[in-house]
């Protein structure tokens, strides 16, 4: 166990190196700076005028903004996921510094754990600097906490730990590019899926609706985010059925998240046994 | 396989390595004891990084079987006193390398107090102690071939792969290798060294194999080799037929060109004798020059100039 903590140490000193954590980093207080005052002047005007100033629907405007943010949030923390870990093997193996690593008294399943656990170590912070700023944000300013935070930021993170995975995985066998494109393709077919599950349930048609769900089990990334919004979402919203981007018509069942967890689970063995076995 | 043999830091047999179509290794058994230094000589492609490559467990053979340290490849045990050099070093160049060294020794199992401690001396062993606090990413070729020797040493290894350890080296780096190569053996090291500078080995290694197409061709001790082809150049003022019959019971190959000759002769015992002889017999001895066969005339003699890719 202890030489998985050197990979996950050396993961993260990496990025720090690398100027990988700087960079999120100072980008995330510029999104955060821009997202508080945005917020605020929209409050603002709220607040000028009588037929906005009532207190449901400040609260409706701030879950509004909250998810919002959150959406962007998940959006960013899905790229760092990939991004970061998208040539972590496969980079390895091209150039070569693999060979001192792997031929040393260790088993390269710890090699594979050891960077795991690293980038998720690593988004763990970042969703907690974005999440936390966005949601501590929308309280410092109008006073609003949405419902379910830790169950729908546990499934934010739940969602970056299998890009992170799926990436991992694509990098064992594929050059960088290839699995960087293979990786991105596999959130396009889930976001597209999951858009087809919402107007398929919006306009009763359950073609469309099954087409989502069989996107979703391809890639259940989208049903993840929209099980997460659903979850801190107002309930006025819910029970109104509204329909945007950062909330949920037809709701992804607690079964979904579970096919998730299976899901990332099966990933990482795949990927342990892949790497175990390839030839360096 | 039999019994591990406490003698023997690395027994192969029938190892053999197919990618897809290709035969990259085809027959692999040697035999390399403990505490020598053992060349591995063979044209490019003939499959010498590959078998390395599989007695270090980076890839698995498709057929054979082989014991390093008395461990099956796939037991990372096997690996616990061994250092490797690969021919393309590249490392984590993110990190210094004091760091870096310290990370691989960390990898081998070293205490903090000790790793800390052997990478400043490896860096010393190697020549590059004033650059402990340096990030590779600055480092020159040459260097970076340094420090990656020093990674293959700090772990006190028993057995050392060095895959052409002074591809990146000018003349003074390579007797500072060959001084390092030379103290490992008298500390009872097994390296294995692979390299196409044959002069480098034929000064370093105590036996060769010769390996081609992905088979191992011959194995022979280097010092037996010399010993058994040695010319001898004479320039000599009065050589006399009579006098030349009487080499023939040191050489049975005698070519005289006016003042010179050459023999082939056994060993450089003799070499005295004749001269000895000639002087006896009045004439005047100017020059004796024992003439090695070269390791290079011995590898073209046993690979062949046909079909080396």
């Amino acid at each position: 166990m202890s030489r998985v903590s050197v990979f996950a140490r050396l993961t993260f000193r990496e990025a720090s190196r690398r100027r990988i954590l700087i960079v999120a980093l100072l980008l995330g207080l510029v999104f955060l700076g821009l997202y508080a005052l945005g917020f605020y002047m929209m409050r603002r005007n709220f607040l000028e005028d009588s037929t906005t100033r009532s207190p449901v629907i400040l609260n409706e405007m701030s879950n509004f903004i909250l998810m919002a943010g959150l959406y962007a949030v998940n959006f960013l923390t899905v790229m760092m996921a990939v991004l970061t870990s998208v040539d972590t093997i496969s980079g390895e193996i091209s150039s070569g510094t693999i060979h001192t690593l792997v031929s040393k008294p260790i088993r390269r399943s710890e090699v594979y754990l050891g960077k795991w656990l690293g980038f998720i170590f690593l988004l763990t912070l970042y969703l907690i600097l974005m999440v936390g700023g966005v949601i501590g944000i929308v309280k410092w300013i109008a006073g609003y906490a949405p419902p379910n935070l830790l169950f729908g930021v546990g499934l934010l993170w739940l969602n970056a730990v299998l890009l992170l995975s799926v990436s991992m995985l694509g990098g064992t066998w594929l050059s960088t590019l290839a699995n960087g494109v293979l990786v991105f393709g596999l959130y396009g077919i889930a976001f597209i899926g999951g858009w087809m599950e919402q107007f398929g349930a919006f306009f009763h048609n359950q073609t469309a609706v099954n087409v989502g769900i069989l996107a979703s089990l391809i890639m259940p990334t989208e049903s993840l985010w929209r099980r997460a919004a659903y979850e801190m979402q107002s309930p006025l919203t819910s029970a109104l059925g509204g329909f945007t981007p950062f909330s949920s018509v037809s709701v992804p069942s607690p079964a979904m998240i579970a096919y998730a967890g299976i899901y990332i689970l099966a990933v990482l063995i795949l990927g342990l046994r892949a790497f175990s076995r390839r030839d360096l | 396989m039999n019994q591990p043999s406490p003698d023997l830091a690395i027994e192969t047999h029938g190892l053999r390595k197919v990618f897809g179509e290709k035969v990259a290794v085809e027959d692999l058994t040697l035999e390399v004891r403990r505490g020598e230094v053992f060349g591995f000589l063979g044209p490019n492609g003939a499959g010498k990084t590959t078998s390395v490559k599989m007695l270090l467990g980076l890839v698995s053979p498709t057929a054979g079987e082989a014991r390093v340290m008395g461990y099956p490849l796939d037991e990372p045990a096997a690996r616990k006193k061994v250092g490797f050099l690969p021919e393309h070093f590249r490392f984590h160049d993110w990190l210094t390398a004091q760091e870096f060294l310290e990370l691989h020794g960390e990898l081998y199992g070293l205490t903090r107090d000790d790793r800390r401690q052997r990478a400043v001396e490896m860096l010393d062993l190697v020549g590059l102690g004033g650059f402990a606090g340096q990030r590779l990413r600055t480092f020159s070729k040459g260097m970076l071939q340094r420090v990656g020797l020093a990674q293959a040493l700090i772990n006190r290894p028993e057995l050392v792969f060095l895959d052409e350890p002074t591809s990146g080296l000018d003349p003074v780096g390579r007797l500072r290798v060959r001084d390092i190569i030379r103290n490992l053996r008298e500390q009872g090291t097994t390296v294995f060294l692979n390299s196409h500078l044959l002069s480098e080995v034929e000064i370093t290694c105590d036996r060769v194999a010769f390996i081609n197409r992905g088979k191992v061709v011959r194995i022979s001790a280097l010092k037996g080799l010399m010993d058994g082809g040695i010319t001898l150049e004479v320039h000599a003022h009065g050589l006399t037929p009579p006098i030349l019959a009487g080499l023939a019971r040191w050489s049975q190959d005698v070519r005289a060109d006016g003042e010179s000759l050459t023999l082939t002769i056994e060993g450089e015992g003799e070499i005295a004798a004749i001269n000895r002889y000639l002087v006896e017999q009045g004439v005047e001895v100017y020059a004796l020059c024992p003439q090695h066969v070269s390791l290079e005339d011995l590898f073209v003699q046993v690979i062949g100039t046909e079909g080396v890719l």
